[in-house]
């Protein structure tokens, strides 16, 4: 059984998307997902574990050997991602039980769920797959889910949002799979190991830096690196708030996750950094993105809108990290990867406790919050702080490993800079603090809308946005877990290969 | 490990939780309870270092304990209970919560074993302390708040760049003294700075205390500063430019004293005056102007808290703090205005009160080292306090001409705090030993020798008789019923004209320099709404052919740039 891990952690959702469809009872079918999710949770946790025990595992789908047939590989590097994403869906899914009862109507919920599960299937599959084309197909399994999951949203521009996504997001896998196809031609084989070995051979040959343009700029679109992010803030906008919380948290992370793989363990340092200026592009464009999004977030009237062009600026924290080009910057973009998703996470699970109640994630609906719904606001804060990087929060971890790579490798104005990101962050979580706690609440309420629904938010919403809060804090404290994964990863990764 | 190691500052986080949730006796028990208990623990600590805590991959000492930071600790525990009871009447949890929370991250801040944790506890010592500046709950006190924390958290950060320079030069980040070396020493020492309210960065202080409630800002005036004060003297004892520093600080607060209507910002100023004292001890950097700035710290938390709870029990009870509105209060003050005058005794360092054993030590110090400029810069700044503090402060707001104002004495609770004050001054003034026994260094210094009591007595008197005389000068009203000649007026004539015209400059140019600043500010706000705005050329959503189009021209850069 233990020896099936790897296999287990995509099959497990992935077949438990068609079982929800038999079940067809909306209750019944929100404890199966969650215990489905539970499932891969825990798995991802005895993956973690072994992995960390016993070095990296490989698991041969059907029995075929690895060039010729399909490899399933879980290094440090995926288990890591598996867990954040296996974890942040299983909390998202326990706070679905009441949070889509005003979001989602009911006998479209089933459905809801099977596209969930089909989503989390693919994303968990991108990463625990070594097979490049393999990447490829789950790529398209979590994106096809996704587009669905975005056109549940009420508002009808979520409509149009997942239609933007669909087009770009196509054209994006296009390119990875013209990537994909230019290196089989030139290698002949599809397993990651096996091109990790082949590519340098051909090293200078256009092919396969046509190969990597393409994949980079492939990956890029998913992960929405300014200017590829576009599509992102109205898909995250319009998209029901648990989707946004979930997506938010998973979708973009496993997208950086590409990216480093594809980098560092397929193409190689020496390869990637001899074929393209890529540091360069990847510094500028980070901080072109951190800049751009958390000015525009300053303006953003609508909450929702707000976090999702604070994402893209986060998202540029990290591809600052890659552009070091050294260990410890890359250690500071795993960093940022994981307490990303744990802080943007919270914000978002708390936001769709605030349009559970409210019916809207405008600022005007925030105007004095704090006193309405003191433990939501409270989580908004922490996970505001989390995100400006203040100190006992798991921001400061991974702003302090940016700053000390900037400073490494010897760029002050890149430390610079990201200290001042910091503070751009300060003022527009300040703008939602301000609205809650100084300003007083708007009378009337929005229609619909009777007595007790002035109240906190349900436990259920309220449990897990807590623990994700909670874990904040927790691993802002005690870093060993994430700190010293990320730090055998990033000296694994840049220390030859795998 | 003992049960008796804990850390302080866990007591009054914890306080100050249990706060929030408790009213009325229970939460006053509490309140009074707290700081006795942790000064008991601290007490039984032996010194060494506690709490040892990795971090990322730093060691950390959340607590540790040595000669410095207990007397920083026994002072905050005194500070502490003494505005505790001075505030026990205040109905208002958010207030109540925040002082407890603001107290224990000062002694969080002293008892840091390494930068990283003073760093945290800096920032806390902020967050924590605005509250007491909103605690108003008014439109200008909700701006003042803001101004005070914009500038801590710059300080904060500044310590924190600081220190991750530090990181990388030194191997360990404990919290020794670091000195102005390279540019994490010139951060570390500008963060201090800022907190320490030196020159051209005190605005915060006179701009934010006086606008807190009458108990919030003798918990403001208590802590910030000092942690500021020990900072400096573990980082950079003996450090020259420190001398410089602290002698402007005393001096040039005196003006702004003098010509300032509201009492407690005259307090602010002298708050700051105080400080330069403190900081030319630890500059001159030998045991007994160490001593002496820390014993300084000691005992102006005391007597500048007293004469802060004596205005602010005016306030409480007239609703009015402008020296020109006050006056005559003795009638109905009694008991406030004699430890109002018992507090101004002690900062204007009268003989058997507790400021002059601590204020000469620094003097002592300065003399000895070569510094006579700067002592008698400090003469003159000691002429000054006497002046507006010492006799400023009691005049106006308890006798001067009568306003009509009838009030009663203060609740018992704030009586019994200035008390306790008041107590103290005076058994430290006249038993010295008491405190120079808590002191880091011995150096059986003796305050009361002929000269020093001499000289002292005679700058007080020659001080006093200038001020009695320029006051029957500009006192005499003319013989118009017209002219109002109230206070204000009177001490705006008193200051030099030639100081009035440099003023005048200054006030234009720096009118000038705020207009066009804020004109600045306004274009580059509107220039980046225009862009970032809801419908700016970078927020609006785009049609999908463009985005597509952004793919393209980026596939054919990189193209371009990988193939050619």
């Amino acid at each position: 059984m233990l020896s099936h891990l790897p296999i287990l952690q995509v099959v497990v959702p992935l077949l438990a998307a068609p079982a929800c469809l038999l079940l067809d009872r909306s209750r019944l079918v929100w404890i199966f997902t969650v215990l489905a999710c539970g499932l891969s949770l825990l798995i991802s946790m005895l993956l973690l574990y072994q992995v960390s025990q016993h070095g990296t595992l490989s698991y041969d789908l059907g029995g075929w050997d690895a060039p010729w047939g399909i490899e399933y590989r879980i290094d440090l590097l995926s288990a890591y991602v598996m867990l954040v994403v296996s974890g942040i869906a299983t909390l998202v899914i326990v706070a679905a039980g009441t949070g889509l009862e005003r979001e989602i109507p009911l006998e479209k919920q089933t459905v809801f769920y099977v596209t969930y599960l089909l989503c989390l299937a693919g994303l968990l599959g991108i990463v625990a797959t070594g097979d490049i084309f393999n990447v490829f197909v789950f790529l398209e399994i979590s994106s096809l889910a996704t587009y669905a999951l975005i056109a549940y949203g009420r508002d009808r521009r979520a409509l149009w949002a997942a239609y933007q996504y669909l087009i770009v997001g196509t054209i994006g896998a296009t390119f990875i799979l013209i990537g994909i196809g230019f290196l089989y031609s030139l290698t002949g084989t599809l397993n990651m190991q096996d091109l990790a070995a082949r590519i340098p051979d051909s090293a200078g040959s256009r092919t396969a830096s046509t190969a990597f343009v393409f994949i980079v700029v492939g990956v890029c679109l998913k992960l929405a690196l300014f200017p590829l992010h576009l599509w992102l803030p109205n898909a995250y906008a319009y998209a029901p708030s648990l989707v946004t919380a979930f997506l938010a948290a998973t979708a973009t992370k496993v997208a950086v996750y590409l990216l480093i793989r594809l980098h560092f363990s397929v193409f190689g340092e020496q390869f990637a950094s001899s074929s393209l200026p890529l540091h360069g592009i990847l510094l500028t464009l980070g901080l072109a993105g951190v800049f751009v999004a958390s000015l525009v977030a300053i303006f953003q009237p609508d909450i929702k809108r707000l976090f999702a062009y604070s994402s893209i600026a986060q998202i540029g924290y990290m591809i600052i990290g890659i552009g070091f080009g050294t260990a410890i910057g890359l250690q500071a973009t795993l960093l940022h990867l994981f307490n990303h998703a744990l802080m943007k996470g919270a914000l978002f699970l708390a936001l769709a406790a605030v349009v559970y109640r409210l019916g809207s994630a405008d600022i005007s609906a925030f105007r004095g919050l704090g006193r309405r719904m003191p433990w939501t606001m409270a989580a908004i804060v922490i996970g505001g702080l989390s995100l400006i990087g203040m100190p006992l929060t798991v921001g400061f971890v991974s702003k302090w490993y940016l700053i000390l790579a900037a400073i490494e490798a010897g760029m002050w104005p890149v430390a610079l800079l990201v200290v001042t990101g910091s503070i751009l962050a300060v003022v527009y979580v300040w703008r939602l603090v301000e609205a809650a706690y100084f300003q007083p609440p708007e009378n009337e309420l929005p229609e619909g809308l009777d007595g007790p629904d002035r109240r906190e938010a349900p436990l259920t919403l309220l449990v897990p946005t807590w623990l994700l809060v909670l874990v904040n804090i927790y691993l802002g404290i005690d870093t060993r877990l994430t700190v010293g994964t990320s730090g055998a990863v990033a000296s694994a990764l840049l220390g030859g290969g795998q | 490990m003992m049960p008796f190691e804990l850390p302080p500052f866990l007591f009054f986080y914890l306080a100050g939780a249990l706060v929030l949730f408790t009213s009325g006796t229970p939460r006053a028990v509490l309140m009074l309870l707290i700081p006795v208990v942790s000064a008991v623990n601290l007490w039984l600590t032996p010194e060494g270092s506690y709490g040892q805590l990795a971090f990322l991959d730093l060691q950390l000492t959340l607590h540790k304990v040595d000669r410095l930071s207990i007397l920083f600790g026994y002072l905050f525990h005194i500070a502490a209970l003494i505005a505790i009871i001075y505030s026990l009447h205040v109905r208002d949890r958010m207030q109540q919560g925040a002082a407890m929370f603001y107290a224990g991250s000062a002694l969080g801040a002293v008892f840091a074993g390494d930068l990283l944790t003073l760093f945290v506890f800096w920032e806390l010592l902020a967050l924590t302390s605005v509250f007491l500046v909103w605690a108003r709950r008014s439109e200008r006190s909700y701006r003042v708040g803001m101004r005070y924390l914009i500038i801590q958290v710059l300080s904060g950060l500044l310590l924190l760049g600081g220190i991750i320079l530090y990181s990388r030069e030194a191997d360990s980040l404990s919290f020794v003294e670091i000195g102005l070396h390279g540019v994490y020493g010139w951060l570390i020492f500008l963060a201090f700075g800022i907190k320490c309210a030196f020159p051209f960065f005190h605005n915060w202080l006179t701009d934010a205390y006086p606008e807190s409630t009458p108990t919030g800002t003798v918990f403001l005036s208590a802590f910030t500063t000092k942690v500021a004060v020990y900072a400096l003297a573990r980082g950079y004892p003996g450090t020259e430019l420190l001398v410089y520093i602290g002698a402007a600080m005393t001096c040039f607060p005196i003006f702004y004293a003098v010509i300032e209507n509201d009492l407690r910002r005259v307090l602010a100023y002298s708050l700051i005056n105080q400080l330069g004292f403190m900081v030319v001890g630890v500059g001159i950097g030998t045991a007994l102007s160490i001593n002496g700035a820390v014993a300084h710290a000691f005992t102006d938390v005391i007597f500048k808290g007293l004469l802060f709870m004596s205005m602010g029990a005016v306030l409480h009870m007239t609703g009015r703090i402008n020296g020109s509105e006050l006056g005559g209060l003795y009638k109905s003050m009694p008991k406030t205005t004699v430890l109002c005058i018992i507090g101004a005794a002690s900062i204007s360092a009268f003989p058997l009160f507790s400021g002059f054993v601590s204020k000469s030590m620094v003097m002592s110090a300065a003399i000895e080292n070569d510094y006579p400029w700067i002592w008698l810069m400090l003469l003159f700044a000691s002429a000054g306090v006497f002046h507006h503090a010492g006799i400023k402060i009691p005049y106006f707001a308890f006798f001067a001409h009568d306003a009509g104002i009838r009030t009663s004495e203060p609740p018992v609770n704030m009586l019994l705090a200035m008390t306790i004050a008041a107590a103290l001054c005076v058994t430290i003034g006249i038993f010295p030993e008491v405190l120079y026994q808590l002191l880091p260094y011995d150096t059986g210094y003796n305050p009361y020798d002929a000269t020093h009591v001499l000289a002292q007595t005679q700058l007080l008197f020659f001080s006093a008789l200038a001020f009695v005389w320029l006051n029957l000068r500009h006192m005499y009203p003319p013989e118009l019923p017209s002219v109002n000649l109230d206070a204000e007026w009177c001490y705006r004539r008193l200051a030099p004209s030639v100081l009035q015209r440099i003023t005048g400059v200054v006030v234009a140019a720096n009118t000038a320099l705020r207009t066009s600043a804020a004109k600045l500010v306004a274009w580059v706000l509107a220039y980046i709404s225009r862009h970032h705005g809801p419908d700016g050329l970078l927020a609006r959503t785009w049609p999908t052919g463009s985005v597509v189009t952004w793919v393209v021209v980026l596939l054919a850069v990189y193209l371009s740039l990988s193939l050619f």
